[in-house]
């Protein structure tokens, strides 16, 4: 009698697969783990309030999203990619390479990155010259030379800063924060330097390679693609300090507060007009091969540029998302809707 | 002479010591393996308790026929009605941002809720009616004492004014915390007083029957044939060295496979749990074909060879005499393997498992996540809430996995022969 079971297995999964593939019904939209909880948001609300189906939407991060994005046209490729960087040319000549000539780009809002320590010790004030000489693996000099990073605490950075060791927890290479942390901050604090703005024109990799690299004695701890985990981790242990989104610190603002960077705080009016330094945008890129295609693409990017979603008062905004400005929205949604094509 | 009473009791006390000794550092193993056991479950299971109540809140909604239309009740504004009703509980709030405040106090599906109830029960329409609506996390936190009032304001995630309305709700009455089916009944959610595990429960369940029905018969198929009929040459030496090693292999490399021949080149639907149990039986292929064939090997060959004396056909010896015998071992092995695969995230991350799936999935081919994943996703969400909701993920998880031991348990004790 027991032989018969993967008989009768076989069967139940036939039956299972009887209805034929049909042309797919809902939106496909892949990318950037930071974009995830917005545009899932959207996807949700979308869903529960047309008749259309709810857009699945995955988490690949930005790089994996483009690729899949870019693999051709047609339904069984995703319709949107959500990026928390804009586009790169080779990512557009690839593109281009399988048949995806016509994108629409989307921006859709800002992301702070923060620093943060924990709420039971001191809020501290630093720089992003401070930033980049406790972070970087070699350091610039007076003299116009590199050495490898001698900071062990704060206040050798810093003297204002509390004579604590450097220890700081962020994410990995992969990351896409990591990369914005390493080109917002670090580079805005390595450019202080006035050789090494020089050595911008004369040599750029070399001016890359000294602004962009982390240190890696152990100052800088990886602690994965997790927010939540850093957040932990600091609450633990008060001397350290984290980098992360700032929808997180938004979060748990009970837990963990944001340094003050070049004088300003990490507040969502200070990111939204611009004067918060580690901000970036956050975008998304539709083929416009599909809208007509699969059903429901013109009213999905209708509902993700209402006011009502991205809008200061918008639930985006509820989500951490720092909107963009009255201006740039209006200009953004004329663009998206009237799917302009991408202009680099 | 030898004294054999003397010689019997040499080092009799050491020998007794040590036994002891090692009968201790075994039990002690044991505590300190049930002590991490008991603490990581423990842990898991507070956390998770937050999930099994939710609250809710009581809302006074106009449903006259100006705001409804009784001939069209999906028509309504229910957004609108349910705000104008919060208003008209809290008056004082004035400003834009405090209005949003108190907005805030209800889970967005609130005015979805109104809409279904309505629907549900058309009687209710006609006039004001009180109805009871999923409360927000932020308001579900606060009450049940998860957020501390005694922060400065600023540190807090609700206001004095927001603390102050959720009292006057309290005092009259108004709020309730009753039992959260919705964890159980709804798909994912990004507001996290309403997400549920269902639809990842369902793709998993999908994502097992594909893979079992997969590779249970091919798995058994291929261990009969290289353990009864193949003869010893080096071809077969080669494929059971291949075996060995496939077993041993990083189940993402799957997940690359299944992209490139399943997604790619059979042009099969994305996120679908078809693929995904797809990939996952060639994850658990190997597993089951080593432990098919440990379980063949353990039949007396008496058996095999009683069955040929009598007459039978080499096929009839073995699945008359040798297979029935050895199900129960291979049953065991294909669970053990199908185990594995039920917490598998890396090789669906490359086949579009790892998403935001909101529809419960009625066939294998419509798009499903898998419960793994959703840990994975509500773990690496911001809100606070969802830290309940992961923990509460992880204990669907665990029951499901002793679920699955409990059947191959049963089904070994009922098919088990004594020999």
């Amino acid at each position: 009698m027991s032989v018969h079971l993967p008989i009768t297995a076989a069967a139940i999964l036939l039956a299972l697969a009887a209805p034929p593939a049909l042309a797919r019904e809902q939106i496909n939209i892949v990318g950037s783990s930071t974009v995830f909880p917005f545009s899932t948001t959207v996807a949700e609300r979308f869903g529960k309030s047309t008749d259309f189906k709810t857009p699945i939407v995955e988490s690949t991060g930005s790089g994996g999203g483009l690729k899949l994005f870019c693999a051709g046209v047609g339904e069984k490729t995703a319709d949107i990619a959500n990026a928390s960087r804009r586009i790169k040319a080779s990512e557009v000549r690839l593109c281009a390479d399988n048949g995806v000539t016509e994108i629409v780009e989307a921006m859709i809002g800002f992301d702070g990155i923060v620093f943060a320590n924990s709420v039971e010790a001191a809020q501290i004030n630093v720089s992003l010259r401070d930033l980049y000489l406790a972070l970087a693996k070699d350091v610039p000099t007076a003299a116009g030379t590199s050495q490898p990073n001698p900071y062990t605490t704060w206040k050798q950075v810093n003297p204002s800063l509390p004579d604590i060791k450097i220890e700081v927890l962020g994410p990995p290479p992969t990351s896409g924060t990591r990369d914005a942390f390493a080109e917002l901050a670090m580079e805005g604090g390595c450019k202080t330097f006035d050789w090494v703005k020089a050595l911008k024109k004369t040599d750029k990799p070399a001016y890359k390679s000294l602004c962009h690299t982390i240190r890696e004695d152990g100052a800088y701890i990886q602690a994965g693609e997790n927010d939540n985990l850093i957040v932990q981790k600091l609450r633990a242990n008060p001397a350290a300090f984290g980098i992360f989104g700032y929808s997180f610190l938004e979060q748990n603002s009970d837990v963990v507060q944001g340094a003050i960077v070049n004088g300003v705080a990490p507040e969502f009016e200070q990111i939204a007009d611009g004067n918060y330094p580690i901000a970036r945008s956050l975008y998304f890129y539709v083929k416009k091969a599909h809208v007509g295609l699969i059903p429901g693409m013109a009213e999905f990017l209708a509902e993700f540029t209402a006011e009502d979603t991205w809008g200061e008062d918008g639930y985006l905004a509820d989500k951490g998302l720092i909107p963009l400005s009255d201006d740039l929205r209006n200009e953004w949604a004329k663009k998206i809707n009237g799917l302009w094509l991408l202009d680099m | 002479m030898i004294d054999f009473s003397k010689s019997a009791g040499f080092n009799l006390i050491r020998r007794h010591r040590a036994e002891k000794r090692f009968q201790w550092a075994g039990r002690s193993a044991i505590f300190i393996s049930l002590t991490f056991l008991v603490v990581m479950v423990g842990s898991i299971l507070m956390d998770a308790a937050g999930t099994l109540r939710q609250t809710q809140i009581a809302v006074t909604v106009d449903l006259g026929p100006d705001a409804v239309d009784p001939d069209n009740i999906a028509g309504a504004r229910f957004g609108k009605i349910l705000k104008s009703a919060l208003r008209a509980q809290f008056p004082d709030a004035k400003k834009r941002k405090e209005k949003k405040k108190l907005y805030n106090l209800v889970s967005p599906e609130g005015s979805f809720e109104i809409k279904r109830q309505l629907i549900a029960n058309p009687d209710l329409l006609g006039g004001p009616q009180t109805l009871w609506l999923t409360a927000s996390d932020d308001l579900d936190l606060f009450y049940r004492g998860k957020s501390d009032a005694s922060l400065p304001e600023s540190q807090r995630r609700i206001s004095d004014l927001e603390v102050a309305w959720i009292d006057t709700l309290a005092q009259s009455g108004s709020l309730r915390r009753v039992l959260n089916w919705n964890f159980l009944t709804n798909g994912d959610s990004r507001e996290p007083e309403i997400a549920g595990i269902l639809s990842a429960l369902v793709g998993s369940l999908f994502s097992l029957a594909v893979c079992f029905a997969l590779s249970f018969p091919i798995g058994i198929g291929a261990a009969i044939y290289l353990e009864e009929f193949a003869k010893p040459s080096r071809m077969s030496d080669l494929i059971e060295v291949n075996i060995n090693n496939l077993a041993a292999v990083p189940s993402i490399i799957f997940g690359l496979l299944g992209l490139s021949i399943f997604l790619g080149y059979m042009g099969m639907p994305r996120s679908s749990p078809l693929v995904g149990g797809m990939v996952l039986a060639l994850m658990t292929l190997p597993t089951i074909i080593i432990s098919a064939r440990a379980a063949l090997r353990s039949v007396p060959p008496s058996f095999k060879q009683a069955a040929l004396a009598l007459g039978a056909s080499p096929v009839q010896a073995v699945f008359h005499h040798v297979l029935p015998a050895a199900m129960p071992g291979m049953l065991t092995g294909a669970i053990i393997g199908m185990a594995q695969a039920l917490g598998e995230t890396a090789p669906l991350l490359m086949i579009g498992m790892v998403a935001f799936v909101v529809d419960v999935p009625d066939s294998i081919l419509a798009p499903a996540t898998a419960l793994p994943v959703q840990i994975f996703l509500w773990a690496d969400s911001p809100e606070r809430a969802f830290t309940e909701k992961t923990a509460a993920a992880i204990i669907v998880l665990l029951i499901f996995l002793i679920a699955m031991n409990l059947i191959a348990i049963l089904l070994r004790r009922k098919l088990e022969q004594r020999f």
